[in-house]
């Protein structure tokens, strides 16, 4: 089986095809920037973009993912460690707390925002309803994905002043 | 909105970086998983986990009697066993530890550990247990009242000759879970030097190593805590997070490996301790000119099978048991109780969200049966400058804001246009409209519930780099950012300059516990005397450098006592280390005293005091009940805004939790047993629950604290599920005095329809 994370392909083999994606990623790769809050698909922290849609890490098994592109959040900044205009907008608009909601939050924000380039409050409230956050009131965290709209497709409107 | 916060560890968190506990691993780590009761009072006949040792891959079990130190610990009563030894008292309890090579071993072991166990009587409701009659849960403490606080002042039978209108009322609140998103985990490892070094998802460093120390009975030097990224705590990972703490820590030292003990989110809810469920009983005695003559409460906390905090806790409670409220007469009898339910601990509000759910209510009631509006009745019964407490503390030493942050809310939210609109049920409309507002104060830090201080060390490098630590721990909440912000606005530099170096428990002295809302009042006092003591430093380098006296400090530069600047900060630095000056600080903050007297009920509890008020607007779909909340507004008076973008973060966070503490947030048991496991049958707010919100920050500069600002995380939640209660009641008519709503709206909801 192939399974390619954040740009580079893995060889699986197929004894493995029933391991959780969560548990593959964090125990054999080490990627430890996707969290476990539930690990029964409920609270979203352990969300990564399976072919640039949001899944659930602890609810796809390998054998889901093969032949797909599977981002983490280790792989949403650039090679070189610039961060992404939406990481940087998570960091501006103070929508960081306890940060353990922040590598879900981010993937689900970032594969919204490649569907949507012109999202109204109420368009991104919805789309992070699959991910509980329980410090911020996810207030600034819809101001982080309006901010990060306007910079990354440079919108001219303002609606979210 | 924001558009450059500062967050010094927000770079590691947005990228993945960040490593919590469960994302350390170390050569020959061992895993271990926690043994729970399956019932909630019982005594251990036997357990043979022989069946257990011998699965593949499992290395060891460990009982009670594999303790070497202390089987049993807590913060105030020493009655919670980090290992049930004999009797079990909650469901919660925990028999043995299972310790394998890897995780899904230990998991895989857990039905191989059989215990024979013979259940006994117990008791689940705190009325019930305050009857002599009823089983002890704890008999070495020889009572079910674990602590009683009383106010008494004035005179109630004078009070209640005067009153000239009567209001009573009972109100429940509901268990309730922290939710924090990191379940509890702990990786401790025996050091080469003898250390048991720690990395836990907790929130008390300190607490933490007197667990792990009386666990292990060894001394606290022997014991090191380390402050890592922790996934939430809201005063949620304290005990039960020092226990798991102190689990892992018995497990490496007896394999003399690294062992790491992870909780699952089913283990997570079972185990740790809730909000405490209150049923309050008051009655109130008015003027008919609208002055309130006494105030008389009966208030029974449930506290579950362990003390924990509920001493504590419930002292808030008493304090603050008639709101900000100037009251003459005043009986205030307050119980926390055993049970054997799930224990009740700290949790973000420690007693103040329960106490003012019931008096904002009971206010707008007494308001409405004078018939007179609701912010006049407050405005001629609130405390002012120099009014005193029910507690007989005098409010003059900070401003006392109450009217100041109540205008800026119902200004911002047009309460008294809005006001006029409301539904009471009105049966000729589809959706019911309601707002409602409620205001508080709190007391900023412990008060009389514990020795308050706290320490920062500066210590400048040779070239000019500051590294900056306190005793304060980094929740998730930014304490970190605000100590450094404290700390270059002090001495004048850019922050760029500071690296907060994360503490451990061997290199600070204990502050206390990050709780209380008390980590930028205490430790940004540290700071700033901290920061006094290293301008006095760098002055004596200039000084001795130039051969010249009475310099002074400013903005960065150091200046002659004829005002010329003589040094900027990096050559004052360079000349401390050239002249045998090291540019290092201790800075102590310590509390300024605090009165209280447990027969009277009377003292100065808490050294200021923050005031808030926030409003809620909602829609009431009158078919199904579904409340939409439209609009949440809060106004806290800080004293001073640090960190105006994660202050602001918090007041959105607290109204969040507050309003599902208002609406949703239950967790419910069934003879000790919990009838919820995991978040599928919890209700958190999610983003679709929640309207745009607003915070206005309000700043009067508190004399008491250094920095000048007080606390944020507890007030930004205690007053949000009042402010709904009473929207809601403006909405459908009806008056909801238990918690939570929600649930009580669609039934009521139904019963009209039918």
């Amino acid at each position: 089986m192939k399974i390619t994370v954040n740009n580079t392909e893995y060889s699986v083999s197929e004894e493995l095809a029933e391991l959780k994606l969560s548990t593959y990623l964090r125990e054999n790769l080490g990627l430890t920037g996707t969290k476990i809050g539930c690990d029964i698909g409920v609270c979203g922290s352990c969300t990564v973009l399976v072919n640039n849609k949001p899944g659930r890490s602890c609810l796809l098994k390998l054998k889901d993912v093969v032949n797909k592109e599977v981002l983490t959040i280790e792989g949403l900044a650039s090679s070189s460690g610039t961060l992404h205009p939406i990481q940087q907008a998570f960091i501006d608009a103070g929508a960081i707390q306890c940060g353990f909601c922040t590598p879900g939050m981010v993937l689900t924000a970032y594969a919204f925002l490649l569907e949507n380039k012109q999202p109204s409050r109420e368009e991104a409230r919805e789309a992070i309803k699959g991910n509980i956050c329980r410090c911020t009131g996810y207030q600034q965290i819809i101001d982080a994905i309006l901010l990060a709209a306007q910079r990354m497709w440079n919108n001219e409107d303002k609606r979210f002043d | 909105m924001f558009t450059d916060a500062f967050r010094n560890d927000a770079a590691a968190k947005v990228t993945g970086k960040a490593k919590y506990t469960d994302d350390y691993k170390l050569p020959d780590m061992l895993y271990a998983v926690p043994v729970h009761s399956k019932v909630a009072s019982a005594i251990i006949k036997t357990i043979n986990y022989s069946k257990a040792l011998n699965q593949k891959g499992v290395v060891a079990v460990y009982t009670a009697k594999d303790i070497p130190g202390n089987i049993k610990f807590g913060q105030i009563i020493k009655d919670c066993p980090t290992l049930v030894n004999r009797r079990i008292r909650s469901a919660g309890d925990v028999i043995a530890l299972i310790v394998a090579e890897t995780r899904e071993i230990a998991l895989s072991a857990l039905p191989f550990v059989e215990v024979e166990l013979e259940e006994i009587p117990g008791v689940y409701n705190p009325e019930e247990a305050m009857q002599g009659t009823s089983p002890l849960v704890n008999p070495d403490f020889g009572s079910n009242i674990c602590n009683y606080h009383k106010v008494r002042t004035g005179n109630m039978e004078q009070g209640e000759k005067e009153a000239e209108l009567i209001i009573e009322q009972e109100f429940n609140t509901s268990r309730v879970e922290h939710c924090y998103l990191e379940p509890e985990t702990a990786l401790c490892y025996l050091r080469p030097d003898g250390v048991m070094e720690v990395l836990g998802s907790m929130q008390h460093p300190f607490s933490t190593r007197r667990f792990v120390a009386s666990t292990l009975g060894c001394k606290l030097s022997a014991v090191e805590v380390k402050n890592i990224p922790m996934g939430g705590g809201f005063g949620g990972k304290d005990d039960t997070a020092a226990l798991v703490c102190a689990r892992a820590a018995l497990c490496a030292y007896l394999t003399r490996k690294p062992v790491k003990l992870i909780y699952s989110r089913e283990m997570s809810m079972r185990e740790s301790y809730k909000r405490h469920p209150y049923k309050l009983q008051y009655r109130m005695g008015l003027k008919k000119n609208g002055k309130i003559v006494f105030i008389k409460a009966r208030i029974v906390a449930d506290g579950g099978a362990y003390c924990s905090v509920t001493p504590w806790v419930t002292w808030r409670s008493t304090v603050q048991s008639c709101g900000c409220y100037e009251v003459p007469n005043v009986q205030s009898d307050v119980y926390g109780v055993y049970t054997n339910n799930i224990f009740s601990g700290a949790f973000r509000g420690f007693g103040s969200p329960q106490v003012n759910f019931a008096i904002e209510q009971l206010i707008e009631m007494a308001a409405e049966k004078l018939n007179m509006d609701a912010t006049e009745f407050r405005k001629m019964n609130m405390v002012h400058q120099g009014s005193k407490t029910i507690t007989e503390q005098k409010l003059d030493n900070h401003t006392v804001s109450l009217q100041q942050v109540m205008d800026s809310v119902l200004q911002e939210i047009d309460y008294e246009n809005k006001v006029q609109q409301c539904s009471f049920g009105n049966p000729d409309v589809e959706e019911w409209y309601g707002i409602g507002y409620a205001i508080a104060y709190r007391g900023v830090s412990l008060g009389a519930e514990g020795t308050d201080m706290n320490s920062a060390i500066i210590n400048i490098q040779p070239d000019g780099s500051v590294l900056l630590e306190t005793g304060v721990h980094e929740n998730g909440q930014g304490a970190q950012s605000a100590m450094i912000l404290i700390a270059a606005k002090e001495l004048g530099i850019p922050k760029e300059l500071i690296r907060y170096r994360l503490p451990s428990t061997s290199n600070i002295p204990d502050g206390g516990s990050t709780v209380a809302s008390r980590g930028t009042i205490m430790g940004g006092g540290a700071v700033v005397n901290a920061a006094k003591i290293i301008k006095q430093r760098l002055c004596e380098g200039v000084e001795k450098a130039l051969g010249i006296n009475g310099c002074s400090y400013k903005n960065g530069n150091i200046y002659s006592a004829q005002g010329e600047k003589v040094a900027d900060f990096f050559a004052a630095v360079r000349w401390c280390y050239d002249h045998q000056i090291y540019p290092f600080a201790f800075g102590v903050f310590k509390a300024p005293q605090i009165s209280w007297d447990e027969e009277t009920g009377h003292g100065n509890a808490y050294f200021s005091w923050v005031y808030s008020c926030q409003a809620a607007e909602l829609k009431v779909n009158c078919k199904t009940g579904k409340i939409t909340l439209l609009n949440l507004v809060a106004a806290h008076d800080i004293g001073k805004a640090i960190n105006p973008a994660l202050l602001t973060g918090q007041i959105y966070g607290g109204m969040a939790m507050g309003a599902g503490y208002a609406l949703y947030e239950n967790f419910p048991l069934v003879k000790g047993e919990p009838q919820i496991t995991n978040y599928n049958g919890y209700r958190v707010m999610r983003s679709t629950d929640l309207p745009e919100m607003t915070a206005i920050l309000i700043e009067n500069a508190d004399p008491n604290s250094p920095s000048n600002a007080k606390g944020i995380g507890e007030p930004a939640l205690e007053i949000t599920a009042p402010a709904i209660s009473t929207a809601l009641y403006r909405a459908t008519g009806k008056r909801f005095t238990d918690l939570p709503i929600a649930p009580q709206v669609r039934e009521y909801v139904k019963g009209k329809k039918q």
